[in-house]
């Protein structure tokens, strides 16, 4: 089993994700910089959190746009897992592995805090060790988080269950108080529809230890695993 | 031939401007109250097509991949 955590320019959550994938979670990790392309075959691809381009023109739009993300593209069809965190979201709903965007947060200041979530789908390949429902805390770091999509694509994400998680308050209350930066229907965690691709805003890299308050998140990389070792290596072809 | 082409982005009637409430809340502050407010984005671009019609279709193909983002945008292309 083999991750690999894909580094642009601008990137600066690599190093926490590669630490947390390789030495808390113990699972084979390479950091790859974006002009070696996907050089060797992958079971899952994590786009990290930073300020790829330096957010030039809108935040994740110009890392979507290069070659290595249609490798990644390919990666996704072919079943491989990947999983955005928050400048890898916003990449992913760039390069529309993902529907909507992620967007100017409603009050335009950048937040860096804890959150808490709450888990919807407790089946995908990255929410599997959580149960529904579960309300786990979580911290977000970004000024463009606000998902919108249109009334349509929320309809669809509602009753295919591919909403990850929601911002909800400590009880688990999906509340207007409790969304931070205005996304819709409190939305942070978006599926894609074979489910093999999540978008989230908030950062599981920073929940993965107790030394950093909460654990919380490093069940995403273990659910990750788990599925690849009960599905079968689904690796990328090149 | 050489064409001026200015596109102009521009967030979808209805959607949420933050960045325009908050400078038409600090216009208000100076003793200017304004009824609407709304910001966009200019891109001046000189390139080379056979005819004004191909500059245009090049321009609305780069907004298409590049420069706006269909969930939230509208643009709109002039050539000179």
């Amino acid at each position: 089993m083999r991750f690999a955590v894909v580094q642009f320019g601008g990137s600066n959550c690599d190093r926490d994700t590669y630490h947390v994938l390789a030495d808390v979670c113990g699972v084979d990790t390479d950091l790859v910089w974006y002009k070696d392309g996907l050089a060797r075959p992958y079971d899952a691809v994590v786009l990290p959190g930073g300020f790829s381009y330096g957010d030039y023109l809108r935040a994740g739009a110009i890392a979507a746009r290069t070659p290595i993300m249609a490798e990644l593209i390919r990666h996704a069809k072919s079943g491989g897992l990947v999983l955005g965190i928050c400048n890898g979201a916003q990449i992913g709903s760039e390069a529309g592995l993902v529907p909507g965007t992620f967007t100017l947060n409603a009050y335009p200041k950048f937040i860096s805090r804890h959150v808490h979530l709450r888990v919807e789908n407790a089946t995908s390949p990255f929410t599997a060790f959580y149960r529904e429902g579960e309300v786990i805390r979580v911290p977000i770091a970004h000024k463009e988080g606000r998902y919108v999509a249109p009334g349509e694509v929320l309809a669809r994400l509602n009753r295919e269950g591919r909403v990850a998680f929601r911002f909800c308050d400590e009880q688990g209350n999906v509340t207007p108080e409790s969304n931070p930066n205005g996304s819709a229907e409190n939305i942070t965690g978006v599926l894609s529809e074979a489910g093999n691709v999540l978008a989230m805003m908030p950062h599981p890299e920073r929940a993965s230890e107790s030394a950093l308050g909460s654990e919380d998140g490093v069940k995403i990389f273990n659910s990750m695993m788990a599925y690849i070792e009960e599905h079968g290596r689904r690796r990328a072809m090149h | 031939m050489k064409y001026n082409v200015t596109i102009t982005i521009g967030l979808k009637e209805g959607m949420l401007n933050p960045e325009a409430r908050a400078i038409q809340h600090a216009l208000a502050n100076l003793g200017f109250p304004t009824e609407d407010l709304s910001t966009a984005r200019l891109f001046r671009i000189t390139l080379d097509a056979p005819h004004a019609a191909a500059a245009k279709r090049e321009a609305g193909q780069m907004c298409e991949r590049l420069l706006a983002n269909p969930v939230i945008h509208h643009y709109t292309i002039e050539v000179e």
